[in-house]
């Protein structure tokens, strides 16, 4: 259960960075990434991933 | 460029002796006053506060220079004129990508333009992204450079749906200037433009979205406004969208305090990539965009010098130097001179008295001429207040109105330059020509006899005979002359 980054599309704004609530989201040589250990898809804590949510690229962050 | 013409640029490698040479055009200067006068209508404390902010007072924006430091890329909300993969649009060109920074690096960049360009008056943060949103960058930013440079104007530009949220650190770090953009008060106008917005958690779509962002940016405005911090409103004309809406935005704005508002011209091309660009919303044309500032004028004050520039620009008036001072030209290790901005800052306010002294002058003469027709005049000019660019040189005109009324300046023009480097093509003249639809002259520094002659052939009068004066002079010396010499026609 984790989100994922189509790093093609990222416009590495790091609007997902922030809005992560588990910190799972940094920037490794690069580009983001979401750290699959870390992400819990924001269950529990919000009603819908924030990093999809916040997103400006559509189909960017998406389920693994 | 011909060697009399010293540029502002030179002022890069030079003393204080140069930077009077070229202000005051080469001659010595006879410095009248030494305080530059204000508008009459405007309170000193304001004055005080925009009269070195070129976005601001008109009139600085010939003698200072801002520059954008991309700091803070993540935005909350999506225009339809806005591909994120490029700068935001509301205060930069679309489509054009800015080098985007750490705070520690805008810091050194920063420092390297103010001891490099004596005339770097502001500093802002105007996307891509929006200031406000990724806030702690912004902040860490400011607060850096503040502290180094003190005397630098803090300048920032949001989408105003966070604003409220930062207000009083805005106030307390004493960022004196906040630009919202605002295209529309009312939610269904806005549906065409917002797509979606991202607000308490969640994504927000349909008259939501707008719904919430008019609040916040309307209690943004009030809180600026209460603060005594000069607000300025920048909207997007965006024809059969919000063209006609706008006239209702400008009354409510300045109903609520904003000092300027600003119509931009929505920019819209499908290799943008943008909502707009791929559904072929077009931009307005210039008669569209003259005629809205026209019909706003009595509203809050306009303005109307301002240009869409790129998010890392750096320079005055149509210049951009931001490719000298991109990361890797900029040493690891930077420490700031104030010396050189000081210099700079003493020899403008002594020039600003003649400039204005000057001005009116102009203004009183061509009062005489009564029934002379209303003009317009494009000038070639680099700073400093003088007609003092080569055409072929020339990215923009600055387009002044001249009538008995006195000189007024209206508005810029952009061209693709005419001469890039060499001897410019009649292709790319023809551009410049279509540019200068429905103005009677040109006033350059310097002009070849062939663009010459395809400019009166195009019914434009191109000449160098007012090269370094200033500009209002330049310009009513060649209207009196004009029309004394149709009243003698006349009357012969
Ligand atoms: S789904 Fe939630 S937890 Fe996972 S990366 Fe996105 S924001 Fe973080
Ligand atoms: S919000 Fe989207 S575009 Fe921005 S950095 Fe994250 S994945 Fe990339
Ligand atoms: S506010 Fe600026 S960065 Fe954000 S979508 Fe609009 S134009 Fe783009
Ligand atoms: S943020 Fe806007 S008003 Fe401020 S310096 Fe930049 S262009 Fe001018």
């Amino acid at each position: 259960m984790a989100y994922k980054i189509v790093t093609s599309q990222c416009t590495i704004c790091g609007a997902c960075e922030f809005e992560c609530p588990n910190g799972a989201i940094s920037l490794k040589n690069d580009l983001y990434v979401i750290n699959p250990k870390k992400c819990t898809e924001c269950e529990g804590q919000f009603d819908v991933p924030q990093c999809a949510a916040v997103c400006p690229v559509p189909k960017t962050c998406i389920p693994a | 460029m011909g060697g009399q013409l010293i540029g502002l640029q030179t002022l890069a490698a030079s003393g204080t002796e140069t930077m009077r040479a070229a202000l005051s055009a080469g001659g010595c200067s006879s410095s009248q006053c030494g305080s530059s006068d204000k508008p009459d209508s405007m309170s000193a404390e304001i004055w005080e506060k925009i009269k070195d902010h070129p976005c601001y007072s008109e009139e600085a924006h010939h003698y200072f220079a801002r520059m954008h430091v991309a700091v803070a890329p993540a935005c909350n909300i999506q225009c339809n004129y806005c591909n994120r993969k490029y700068d935001c649009a509301n205060e930069s060109r679309p489509g054009v990508v800015s080098e985007k920074l750490t705070p520690e690096q805008a810091r050194r960049k920063v420092i390297a333009v103010a001891n490099e360009v004596p005339q770097l008056s502001v500093l802002g943060i105007a996307g891509p992204g929006d200031a406000c949103y990724d806030w702690k960058k912004t902040r860490e930013t400011f607060s850096r450079i503040a502290d180094e440079i003190p005397d630098i104007k803090l300048c920032l530009s949001t989408n105003g749906l966070a604003l409220p949220d930062h207000v009083d650190e805005i106030a307390t770090m004493n960022i004196d200037h906040v630009t919202i953009t605002i295209n529309m008060i009312d939610p269904q106008v806005g549906l065409e433009i917002y797509p979606w917005i991202f607000y308490k958690n969640r994504r927000w779509t349909g008259p939501d979205a707008s719904k919430i962002l008019h609040e916040r940016q309307m209690l943004g405005l009030e809180m600026l406004t209460t603060r005594g911090i000069l607000t300025k409103i920048n909207s997007v004309m965006i024809p059969g969208v919000n063209d006609t809406h706008l006239a209702e935005v400008n009354r409510v704005v300045k109903e609520k305090g904003a000092f300027l508002h600003n119509i931009m011209p929505l920019i819209s091309d499908p290799a943008h990539g943008t909502h707009y660009g791929l559904t072929g919303q077009r931009g307005p044309t210039h008669a569209e965009l003259q005629a809205l500032q026209a019909k706003l004028e009595d509203g809050t004050k306009l303005m109307r010098h301002c240009r869409q520039c790129r998010a890392d620009a750096v320079g005055l008036l149509g210049e951009d130097r931001g490719q000298e001072f991109t990361l890797t030209q900029v040493p690891e290790v930077v420490s700031y001179d104030p010396s050189r901005r000081a210099d700079y800052r003493a020899l403008v306010s002594e020039m600003r008295g003649e400039h204005e002294a000057a001005r009116r002058a102009v203004g009183e003469t061509l009062a005489d001429l009564e029934t002379a027709p209303t003009c317009l005049v494009a000038v070639a000019t680099k700073g400093g207040g003088r007609i003092n660019q080569h055409f072929g040189h020339a990215k923009e005109f600055l387009v002044y109105e001249v009538s008995p009324h006195g000189v007024r300046f209206l508005s810029h023009r952009k061209t693709e330059q005419y001469c890039e480097g060499g001897w410019g093509d009649d292709a790319s003249l023809d551009g410049v020509i279509a540019a200068l639809n429905g103005v009677s002259a040109v006033l350059c520094g310097k002009i070849g006899d062939c663009p010459k002659e395809s400019l009166a052939a195009a019914g434009i009068v191109a000449t160098d005979e007012y090269a370094l004066e200033w500009i209002e002079e330049g310009i009513g010396c060649w209207y009196k002359q004009i029309s004394q010499s149709q009243q003698t026609r006349r009357s012969a």
